[in-house]
């Protein structure tokens, strides 16, 4: 049995990619987190698992992932660079590559003032560029920041994160391209909800030849009620949410809201896959994962290809 | 400038409880530039200590000196005669300067009566700014001025991060993103190319490699 990413695989293979997302708990109780992932089963062909997103603290991303793996899934280990130092963040890329994973994301992370450890340091000893170049560098040259060499390179398909929706605008792109020439094989984006701004973003990554070098997934969420569409716009840092989604979501009576909030996802999908470029989607349903089969089965996405890695 | 601000009135007072003869000790400099530990400061707490004691009805004496430097041989020396009076110091001074106090006069106990902050500027009538961390290696050539240190809230070296939005940082809309300004100033001066390479991981043993730093000037000494 070869033990390769599957999400790699499909995306090699041409096909358009589904990735999923889902939380770790806030306990040590293994079968939540499976559950959670077995409602995603055959809908996406990968999940991602956060790394005490918004600096909450929860059960390690990497033993979630390892759960996973053992459930038969492939799992996206991320990694925030908020928690560990160089030290840390090399050590559990072996580690991870030993337990069979086979994707990881790097990340800078929420800062910990978001959080319920307000008080941690904050470590930030690498930024998410290069702690995706190290891992690059481990896996391509088989050695670590200062030139040791490793017994066995980790072998790991390289994710890194993208908002299109931040400013500087002009300077975006020059990141990303950034993040591509640090070793980043695929990129997830932030979520998707202002199309017009995204569709520029692309066709600059595509002026700059960025489509050609890495794989791109184009974030959604699905929005539960008005209050949610509402909030993202205000609170949450670097979410582009316009004003016309707002008005649609309150246009629909309160019972109404999640079927429109899933209509506008699959729409969006369904917009994403006609932008030259556009990889796959990356569908964030955190707390809803039971929503994502339905969105994937209503934009076209089932079923998921086989998988030929094993 | 090293910066700092006075702690709570309380805790200051629960410290120095258990002293009769104390001698408020302010310094000259940073924190005289800060409001925080100058001749004027100093006074100003002495007397606020010597009223709440009176207050309480207890009987202990505090009075006050400035030095220009407490953290300079040379100027806590100036001390050698009066210290003699006193059963406690209460610096206004930074750390470094509680610490050069107590290692000149290793006999009486040296308590601060700051929080120690940053390195920093003074921006504006009363706003000091943190703007530099002391790293050992200064980048700000890189970055066109703006230290990404002391200055992002993630200290990033490939910025900005996706959560920069109209020039304001993520953290806190008060702070202005480290990143926009950097990119600003390197566009203004046509050197944005600088930061289209990968800026490595930063040397950190330049800043705690060898335990506590020192420097050793031989030309310096006599
Ligand atoms: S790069 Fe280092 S020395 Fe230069 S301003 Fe920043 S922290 Fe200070
Ligand atoms: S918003 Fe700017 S200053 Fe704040 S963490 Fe991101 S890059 Fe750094």
């Amino acid at each position: 049995m070869k033990n390769i990413s599957r999400l790699k695989d499909v995306l090699e293979r041409g096909e358009f990619a589904v990735t999923g997302e889902c939380g770790p708990p806030k306990g040590a109780d293994p079968e939540i987190i499976l559950e959670k992932a077995e409602l995603l089963r055959g809908n996406v062909d990968a999940l991602n698992v956060t790394d005490n997103q918004t600096a909450i603290v929860r059960m390690s991303s990497m033993v979630a992932c390892g759960l996973l793996k053992t459930a038969g899934l492939d799992p996206v280990l991320q990694m925030v660079v908020r928690d560990r130092n160089r030290i840390a963040l090399q050590s559990d890329i072996l580690g991870a590559s030993a337990l069979g994973i086979r994707n990881v994301l790097c990340l800078s992370g929420d800062h910990q003032i978001f959080g319920n450890q307000p008080e941690a340091l904050g470590v930030f000893d690498l930024d998410s560029i290069q702690f995706v170049q190290t891992v690059k560098t481990m896996r391509d040259e088989g050695t670590i920041l200062g030139g040791d060499v490793l017994n066995k390179p980790p072998e790991v398909f390289i994710g890194a994160a993208a908002n299109p929706f931040a400013d500087p605008m002009d300077f975006r792109v020059i990141r990303l391209a950034k993040k591509i020439k640090a070793g980043a094989d695929f990129i997830q984006t932030q979520c998707i909800y202002n199309l017009e701004r995204f569709e520029s973003w692309m066709a600059m990554a595509r002026e700059r030849g960025l489509t050609e070098k890495t794989f791109i997934l184009g974030g959604v969420t699905p929005i539960k009620s008005a209050g949610m569409a509402k909030y993202m716009k205000n609170k949450v840092p670097g979410m582009d949410v316009p004003d016309e989604i707002i008005k649609r979501m309150e246009g629909v009576p309160k019972d109404k809201q999640r079927e429109e909030g899933i209509r506008i996802c699959v729409e969006t999908i369904q917009r994403l896959k006609e932008i030259p470029g556009v990889k796959g989607v990356h569908i964030m349903a955190i707390e809803w994962e039971e929503a994502v089969g339905e969105i994937a089965e209503r934009a076209g996405l089932l079923p998921r290809p086989v998988f030929n890695g094993k | 400038m090293i910066t700092g601000e006075q702690k709570p009135i309380d805790e200051i007072r629960e410290m120095i409880a258990p002293y009769k003869r104390i001698l408020a000790l302010g310094c000259g400099s940073c924190v005289a530039e800060c409001a925080s530990g100058g001749e004027k400061e100093t006074a100003m707490l002495a007397s606020l200590l010597r009223m709440a004691a009176k207050i309480k009805g207890e009987d202990v004496i505090i009075e006050e000196q400035t030095i220009d430097r407490q953290c300079v041989k040379e100027f806590v020396i100036q001390l050698d005669e009066t210290i003699g009076r006193y059963d406690a110091v209460l610096s206004l001074g930074c750390g470094a300067g509680v610490q050069a106090v107590s290692a000149m006069f290793p006999e009486i106990p040296v308590i601060p009566a700051l929080n120690t902050e940053f390195l920093g500027e003074t921006k504006d009538q009363g706003i000091w700014v943190e703007s530099c961390l002391g790293c050992g290696d200064c980048m700000l050539y890189h970055f066109g001025g703006i230290c990404p240190l002391a200055r992002c809230s993630k200290q990033i070296l490939n910025g900005p991060c996706g959560g920069s939005i109209d020039g304001k940082c993520e953290v806190n809309p008060d702070i202005e993103c480290a990143w926009q300004l950097i990119i600003d100033r390197l566009s203004k001066f046509g050197n944005l190319d600088r930061i289209e390479n990968i800026y490595p991981p930063k040397d950190w043993s330049k800043k705690q490699g060898g335990g506590p730093r020192k420097i050793v000037r031989e030309d310096q000494q006599k």
